[in-house]
């Protein structure tokens, strides 16, 4: 597997351009179906019991009263349900360990593992009936110790593991002591809550067993996981499983592990024989898919009067659950963003008994980029210096970690063209001198960094006699605009207009592999579609090379330009269907399939290059004067994502990251009762995520250099946008109040 | 009831909710269930033009009722303008944003007040946005949805 | 939800039966908080009697200048009602300050008087609530407590009345009619929500069997204002809210209205504070000093003392925006 890309498709005539999302009809319609919306004849409905201690035994549960009540089919409990095989995970396999969410074997064991687990299903005639019997199903408990709260577990934190994925410690020189000879220092301790992803659609599940095939409507970021673990679980070969996944209603990182409402979904046709819906309660969601993790950190900065870092430290603790849970790297970004001669880093983790954590939007890096670059806010407040000038005075030339080159880095051509735009020079630096009536106004910025990478997944590309073309595979489509973005490349490479390529995604019989997960998706895809147009030019020269009437006979690809639905040389040459037709097929098809040795070379490339997706997020808050009431008035983000495709998607997509960076800083926190384990605000309405009226015009613009180690000169952006955003929006407060806050989220509270 | 100008025969107890009648019943999938509290705005239905939240209603409240969804609406111009300023990203919130937007804009044309301003003569971001706010939208198009509103408003 | 029997009846007397012989029935307005308290568990009536198609959706005029609202004016029609925006604003603004433009169109003022709590122990049933199940206890108390009340709390409850229609209500001297079989009642807004006490679950002076037929609100001549504060710009309850009313003439504040929402266990009218501002000087410190006597009975607890400080700054500042000369931000 090579490492070089090229950069460009054989024509340029629909990458690059703001082309509207093909399923921009469909969605706005109404017409798309996501997985609760699968009709079946014979549809039963369940829903889930779910536990109200935080650790224990079931002693007894007395479903008696559910069964009574009208149109109830079944109830399932660890006495009753048909077993399931136990979650395993397999050496060849690492990823596996993150395909499900938790370990726990639902409706197998009478252990309660943390509060809210699913302790029975209801199965019954309709929604009404399953919900309604569900709250009357009476599990007894016999409570055992739990340890629930975070921040009084926090000194019992141990050193995370080292991962090959993941980025963990590092040390370089003598932090320490540098620390306590630099004459400019800061040491901040910030905290940020957990958060939960809260997908507007939540999660579900209709599943159709016939036989030992099953077929699953599922909402999904990663259809093979689902896949491979329902075989697992229920002990069929992969094969018999379909997995159907064409529209997913947000995802964040939620939908990426299987969790317990699919593999009871599943489980419940299976134990009545009937088609299943289960769709999650927003509570439901709360209760059963992990969201992410709390945490505390500590980064300290020394610098000498100049402003140049002497010494950086970035510790972290993190939590995971006793019975999964994901470990995340928080100090990711100060591996990578300033020239220190000397780092600290450091990752620890508490395990307690609550639904594990799980990925959500840039896991690490948009709470570690929070704490790192408010620390850097505040040096400069030390140094009187202005923010910008002193990260400029610290970028790098090579990874300051370990030396590793760059992919590519344009932060400071992000920064400069950002302080142009968004008026930086107009800031007054004193805090709180900027008013604009009862309001306070703040200026901030932060920079934006998330890594990048791509994995191997297979795609198919089909060209039809009739001019068509069909891009295949079994990615997910959360929003990003998947099947837009590699039409768009399925187009230009093989010279067809866009309209005659049509796109089918989200079905496990199509070519599997891509995940919608950790910006990957895009990029690993465009390398699949790519080669196999590539191949399918080959095969189609191939084929017209043997007719001795072709203008195509003894040419070669270089010489052709792939254009107008064929290959060309100057006036000469011929469409795909003529050689199609000609050749009396009716189409030809080529596949890619990398399989788990394509994981070498991108695991390769990050021995060689950092690569990442970074930027300049600049942000004006106002602050009331009175309530302390903060509201974002305007936002600029330069970001350095490589090649964009599509314009208007990845707009759209940055923007997305900073809406959730902005409930990130202002509002959003999920409360567990640190008594009961229990989450309190399990409701839209209790925990804040932005509202229209608390975003205002995103301005967001990118440098377009391709970046020369990923296929197509792109990279992910589906998470960078989030990170930087907590920092820039307390930095921002910092400047209009004089407060730093280094509690997320900034509530009104700890600014009075 | 009337769902989309075709008279449904619907015989649902009353603790059927007017969205899952819809949806499970009916299979008028357009409205979205995000919460089933009344608190994201997915579930946007119009009841005799006005826009409601389906899922707080009882579906027998509304028996007597003209129900209109996104599939009722279509073809509108606010669904080409979302997609021209790509106003959603899953569109899982999309029809309930459409079908609260078109709603919006009648009570604005109406001289209705919102916490932003009494009637003012000019439909500002400010004024859409603060009246669009029982629509939530976790992609975050927000800046999108607030274009095509504003195009389509003229 | 538990099942029930759906009744419409087509006039109020036959809405007064069929309350008066089935004491586990429940009037249903815009059902925004009903349907929502049922499919939770925590309302579970046997007969749900749809009100929404009585003849009680008028806002008439009163002799001597007040209002006549009708029990199921939609709240969104009742914050457009010309009359509303021009004589009371601080009426319309809480009611356009409050939850959406959907749920405003469903909402009816019966139903908004009425609405319970947001307690987030309230509404999960694996907490222990003495609102929900009286001697339960109250998980709230020592749990996070960042939304609840300091003003007329409990040993029982802190919960918060979370309308913000009601507080300008309070503000306005509004009086509630109530119909039973038994007759009409006028119950004035001050006395129709009751503190906690040890019966939290006993939330307003109105019986099981009466219907809400209309709200009066009697003429004022002082300007008002209503000023939400919360953690979203929109669609979020009040952290603390303000509803004002204020004459100043020659300096002296010659008449004035005050209540407080976000902060009690009921809508909230600062008596004391309005008792300590009239007759006095219109300035800010005179607003904090009002603020301070009426907060001194605050109770509060680590997740909402920032409560007492913020209500101080909201009142000072919205009366600041009605004090003539200073101009509304
Ligand atoms: C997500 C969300 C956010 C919200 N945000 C806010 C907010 O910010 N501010 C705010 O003030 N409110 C807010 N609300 C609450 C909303 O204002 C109330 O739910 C609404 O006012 C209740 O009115 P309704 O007609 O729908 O009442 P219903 O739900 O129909 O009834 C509520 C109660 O009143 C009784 N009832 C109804 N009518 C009568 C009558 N005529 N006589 C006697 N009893 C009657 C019912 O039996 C029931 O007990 C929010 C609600 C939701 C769901
Ligand atoms: S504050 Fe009141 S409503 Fe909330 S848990 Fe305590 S008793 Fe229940
Ligand atoms: S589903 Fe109705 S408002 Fe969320
Ligand atoms: S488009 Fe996904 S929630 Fe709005």
């Amino acid at each position: 597997m090579t490492t070089t890309y090229a950069e460009r498709t054989a024509t340029e005539k629909y990458v690059g351009r703001p082309v509207d999302r093909l399923d921009g009809p469909a969605k706005t319609t109404g017409e798309a179906r996501y997985a609760a919306e699968h009709r079946y004849p014979d549809l039963a409905y369940a829903a889930l019991v779910h536990a109200t201690v935080a650790r224990g035994r079931i002693t007894a549960i007395d479903t008696a009263a559910a069964r009574a009540v009208p149109g109830v089919i079944e109830v399932l409990t660890h006495e009753n349900a048909p077993a399931m095989k136990p979650f395993k995970v397999s050496l060849l396999d690492p990823l596996g360990a993150m395909a499900s969410g938790t370990s726990v074997n639902y409706l197998a064991t009478d252990e309660v593992h943390w509060n809210g687990q699913p302790v029975a299903v209801v199965v019954a005639e309709t929604h009404e009936a399953a919900r309604h019997a569900a709250s009357l199903v009476r599990p007894a408990y016999q409570e055992l110790p739990a340890v629930v709260d975070f921040s009084a577990e926090e000194p019992n934190a141990t050193p995370q593991k080292r991962s090959m994925l993941l980025e963990s410690e590092a040390d370089k020189g003598d932090a320490k002591a540098a620390l306590a000879a630099a004459p400019v220092s800061v040491d901040l301790r910030f905290t940020t809550p957990p958060h939960n992803h809260n997908a507007i659609e939540p999660h579900a599940t209709t599943a159709a067993w016939n036989g030992d095939h099953l077929t699953v409507h599922e909402a999904t970021q990663g259809i093979p996981w689902v896949r491979k673990q329902l075989a697992l679980r229920f002990g069929v070969p992969e094969r018999n499983i379909r997995v159907l996944s064409p529209f997913v209603g947000g995802g964040f990182g939620g939908k990426g592990p299987i969790w317990a409402g699919t593999l009871l979904a599943v489980l419940a046709a299976r134990a009545t024989g009937r088609p299943v819906r289960l769709a999650l309660t927003r509570a439901g969601v709360y209760h059963t898919v992990g969201g992410r993790t709390p945490s505390t950190q500590r980064v300290a900065l020394g610098a000498d009067e100049d402003g140049r870092l002497t010494a950086l430290i970035h510790t972290s603790v993190a939590r995971t659950g006793r019975v999964g849970g994901w470990q995340e790297q928080i100090t990711s970004a100060s591996r990578h963003l300033y020239a220190a001669p000397n780092i600290h880093l450091r990752q620890h983790l508490v395990q307690l008994d609550l639904l594990p954590n799980t990925p959500m939007r840039a896991p690490g890096e948009s709470i570690g980029s929070f704490a790192l670059e408010s620390a850097v806010d505040e040096l400069a407040w030390e140094l009187g210096m202005d923010p910008i000038e002193l990260r400029m005075r610290n970028e790098p030339e090579r990874n300051p970690v370990d030396g590793k080159r760059f992919a590519r880095r344009f932060l400071r051509e992000a920064y400069a063209l950002g302080a142009e735009r968004f008026g930086w020079k107009e800031r007054d630096p004193r805090p709180g001198a900027m008013r604009d009536g009862r309001w306070l106004v703040g200026m901030g910025v932060a920079t934006a960094y998330h890594p990048a990478m791509h994995m191997p997944v297979s795609a198919a590309v089909r060209l039809s006699a009739d001019g068509g073309v069909v891009v295949r595979c079994a990615m997910a489509e959360i929003g990003v605009g998947a099947a837009t973005v590699q039409a768009q490349i399925a187009a230009d490479e093989l010279g067809v207009p866009l309209e005659a390529v049509r796109v089918e995604s989200g079905d496990s019989e199509l070519p599997l592999g891509a995940m919608a997960g950790g910006s990957t998706q895009t990029a690993s895809v465009a390398a699949s579609v790519l080669a196999a147009c590539r191949k399918l030019k080959q095969s189609a020269l191939a084929l017209a090379r043997r007719s001795p009437d072709s203008p195509l006979r003894g040419r070669r690809l270089s010489d052709l330009e792939a254009r107008d639905g064929g290959l060309f040389r100057g006036g000469s040459g011929e469409t795909y269907a003529a050689i199609l037709t000609r050749a009396g097929r009716d189409h030809l098809e080529s596949e890619i399939k990398p399989g788990m040795l394509g994981l070498v070379g991108p695991l390769r490339d990050r021995m060689r290059w950092v690569k990442a997706a970074c930027g300049a997020q600049f942000c004006e808050v106002r602050v009331d004067r009175d309530t302390g009431e903060v509201r974002v008035s305007r936002w600029l983000g330069v970001f350095d994502v490589g090649r964009v495709i599509n314009a208007k998607l990845v707009a759209s997509q940055l923007r997305g990251g900073i809406v959730m960076g902005i409930g990130l800083a202002l509002s959003e926190e999920t409360l567990i009762d640190p008594r009961t384990g229990r989450i309190v605000n399990a409701s839209l309405g209790e925990y804040h995520v932005p509202v229209h009226a608390d975003i205002p015009r995103i301005d967001v613009h990118w440098l377009d250099e391709p970046d020369p180690t990923m296929p197509l000169g792109l990279v992910g952006v589906g998470e960078v946008g989030i990170t930087g955003v907590g920092a820039a929006v307390a930095n921002a407060v910092r400047h209009a109040t004089g407060r730093r806050i280094a509690d997320l989220p900034i509530t009104l509270d700890k600014l009075l | 009831m009337r769902v989309n100008g075709v008279e449904e025969k619907l015989d649902v107890e009353p603790w059927v909710s007017l969205l899952d009648a819809l949806r499970e019943r009916l299979g008028v999938t357009g409205p979205k269930k995000g919460c089933d509290q009344g608190a994201c705005g997915a579930c946007t239905v119009l009841a005799d033009g006005m826009r409601i939240n389906a899922c707080l209603a009882l579906a027998v409240q509304y028996a007597d009722k003209e129900i209109t969804t996104i599939e009722g609406v279509t073809p509108h111009p606010l669904q080409e303008a979302f997609v021209r300023h790509d106003g959603f990203q899953c569109g899982y919130c999309t029809p309930g944003q459409i079908c609260s937007a078109i709603a919006m804009l009648d009570e604005y044309a109406a001289g209705m007040p919102s916490a932003v301003s009494d009637g003012a003569p000019q439909l500002t971001e400010a004024e859409i946005r603060e009246r669009m706010s029982g629509n939530l939208c976790r992609c975050g198009a927000y800046n999108g949805i607030v274009d095509a509103i504003k195009e389509v408003a003229g | 939800m538990r099942p029930f029997a759906y009744v419409k009846p087509p006039d109020v007397d036959a809405a007064l039966q069929a309350v008066a012989a089935d004491s586990g029935a429940r009037f249903l307005g815009g059902g925004t908080n009903l349907v929502d308290l049922m499919r939770e568990g925590i309302e579970r009536p046997y007969t749900v009697v749809d009100v929404t198609g009585l003849p009680l959706d008028e806002v008439a005029e009163l002799p001597g200048g007040g209002l006549r609202i009708g029990a199921l004016v939609r709240n969104s029609a009742l914050a457009a009602d010309r009359r509303v925006r021009t004589r009371y604003p601080m009426l319309s603004q809480a009611i356009l300050a409050g939850a959406s433009a959907q749920l405003r169109n469903m909402a009816t003022v019966g139903g908004n008087l009425l609405q319970r709590t947001r307690c987030p122990y309230f509404y999960d049933q694996a907490s222990a609530c003495n609102k929900r199940e009286p001697g339960a206890g109250c998980d709230a108390i020592g749990g996070f407590n960042r939304s609840h009340a300091i003003l007329g709390v409990s040993d029982s409850c802190i919960a918060t009345h979370p309308s913000d229609m009601c507080v300008a209500l309070t503000a306005l001297d509004a009086v509630v009619e109530a119909r039973s079989v038994r007759g009409t009642r006028r119950i004035p807004l001050a006395d129709f929500h009751l503190l906690p006490g040890d019966t939290p679950h006993v939330e307003t002076a109105l019986a099981a069997d009466e219907l809400i037929t209309a709200v009066e609100v009697p003429p004022i001549a002082a300007p008002s204002r209503y000023r939400k504060v919360r953690d979203r710009a929109s669609y979020a309850f009040a952290l603390v809210s303000v509803a004002a009313a204020m004459e100043v003439e020659d300096g002296t504040i010659t008449q004035v209205r005050l209540a407080l929402g976000g902060v009690a266990t009921k809508p909230w009218r600062a008596r004391e504070a309005e008792r300590i501002l009239l007759g006095g000087p219109a300035a800010d410190e005179a607003f904090r000093r009002a603020a301070d006597a009426e907060l001194a009975s605050a109770v509060t607890r680590p997740g909402n003392a920032f409560k007492a400080g913020l209500a101080r700054a909201t009142i000072a500042a919205t009366l600041r925006d009605l004090t003539p000369g200073e101009e509304a931000a």
